[in-house]
């Protein structure tokens, strides 16, 4: 776009290091706002560092992991997401209208949003690039089989294939099915297998070595 | 954009970093923070978003679409000026945003969603395994009704409450809360006998999308 090659807007600094004209505009608004006195800047770094440290993906690895071991938590889970993880409350507070969705072998559930980027954040954290693309917006919820395999990933024929279009405040969470060969493992070594991807059903958790 | 063709291959990136950019961060905090104290609802910052020229809307990053989006909505509102981010220094006074100061006391608010739900004022009109198809609305003002269902018919398979209304809650012209459904269309149904078989899509719809078919 014309706001990314307006070079006389560009500012070379000492280093080799150019600034784009998004990154000056940002850097400006973010003083306009210091100076009317609307958002204290501590605030924000605030905002920043939980997504980059605290709210990810293993949140909700947790959560898969706690269902595939503790059946009357899974029921749970499946009845009323919000309030069976709040209800454990050592995860992550997650808002309402959390609606996990199961995997079987006959089903296959998959989470796109066409018309913006809903996500589930506490459970998983901000939304991957892929995710707000275009490609995946577009083509989830007319060829999911091919999305899949651009993420290297085939399933059976005859699975049926649920896309759920988060078209509205209610968010999902796709409860993946629990690998063969996994018998007996503790939750906290199950959740390293859960994989962000299995969660949003564009992929599957690793498969026990 | 659901259907839309030729954008290509979907392109996951390993070990991706939360943000590309630093900007992107600052971005995403500057609208969170001055979203929720100057109150301006998801809906109408999903509309500014949506109002950015197709070109741009399509050319543009996720957080470059919100910075373009924001900066729209503070001007719109009198909040932050074109000409303050210009200058990169406030001009002018300017109101105190809705709640005031957005302070690192906000911030536990704002990590957990807020609730669209609310008590219902009127019984829901439908059922689940009512056939219904969405109707062939086309606002030019918001809604969450995706074009690629629009006209098609539908089975309701559960109801999710009664939420806010984005079609009006954007335009600040009030929650006026609505039965909000979870309905199923069948891929031969969406897109022709020639669809894969096996897909099922859902929506999430609020009533007035809906007519019994």
């Amino acid at each position: 776009m014309a706001h990314d090659h307006d070079h006389d807007h560009h500012h070379h600094d000492h280093e080799h290091s150019e600034l784009s004209e998004t990154q000056l505009r940002v850097r400006a608004l973010e003083t306009v706002l210091t100076e009317k006195g609307y958002v204290d800047p501590a605030a924000l770094d605030a905002i920043v560092e939980a997504y980059e440290t605290k709210i990810g993906p293993r949140n909700g690895a947790r959560v898969v992991a706690k269902a595939w071991t503790d059946p009357a938590f899974k029921k749970e889970l499946l009845d009323d997401a919000t309030k069976a993880i709040n209800a454990l409350g050592h995860i992550a507070r997650t808002g309402d209208h959390l609606i996990a969705v199961e995997n079987t072998p006959q089903r296959h559930n998959m989470v796109v949003c066409t018309l913006c980027s809903c996500y589930p954040w506490e459970m998983l954290g901000l939304p991957p690039v892929w995710y707000k693309a275009s490609p995946y917006r577009s083509r989830a919820v007319k060829d999911p089989r091919g999305v899949l395999r651009d993420f290297g990933v085939t399933l059976s024929a005859d699975t049926e294939i649920r896309v759920w279009d988060s078209t509205a405040e209610t968010r999902f969470l796709v409860l993946p099915m629990r690998p063969a060969g996994t018998e007996g493992w503790s939750e906290e070594r199950l959740a390293e297998i859960v994989t962000r991807d299995s969660m949003i059903g564009t992929g599957l958790p690793k498969a026990a070595p | 954009m659901g259907g839309m063709d030729g954008f290509g291959k979907v392109e996951p990136e390993p070990n991706e970093p939360t943000f590309h950019e630093k900007w992107e961060g600052r971005v995403m905090a500057m609208v969170r923070a001055v979203g929720a104290n100057g109150g301006l609802n998801i809906d109408s910052q999903r509309f500014a978003r949506e109002s950015l020229p197709p070109d741009v809307y399509l050319a543009s990053s996720y957080y470059k679409k919100w910075f373009l989006a924001i900066e729209d909505q503070m001007a719109a509102r009198g909040i932050v000026g074109r000409d303050e981010v210009d200058a990169g220094h406030s001009l002018r006074q300017s109101p105190p945003l809705k709640r005031g100061k957005f302070t690192i006391d906000d911030v536990p608010r704002i990590m957990v969603r807020g609730s669209f739900g609310r008590e219902a004022k009127a019984p829901a009109l439908f059922e689940p395994g009512d056939r219904v198809r969405a109707r062939n609305i086309n606002p030019v003002t918001h809604t969450r009704l995706p074009r690629y269902v629009r006209g098609h018919i539908g089975i309701v398979e559960r109801i999710n409450g009664y939420h806010v209304f984005p079609d009006t809650a954007a335009h600040d012209k009030g929650e006026n809360p609505q039965w909000l459904y979870t309905v199923v269309f069948d891929s031969r149904d969406l897109w022709g006998d020639d669809a894969d078989p096996t897909l099922k899509v859902s929506i999430d719809a609020f009533e007035p999308y809906l007519e019994k078919a």
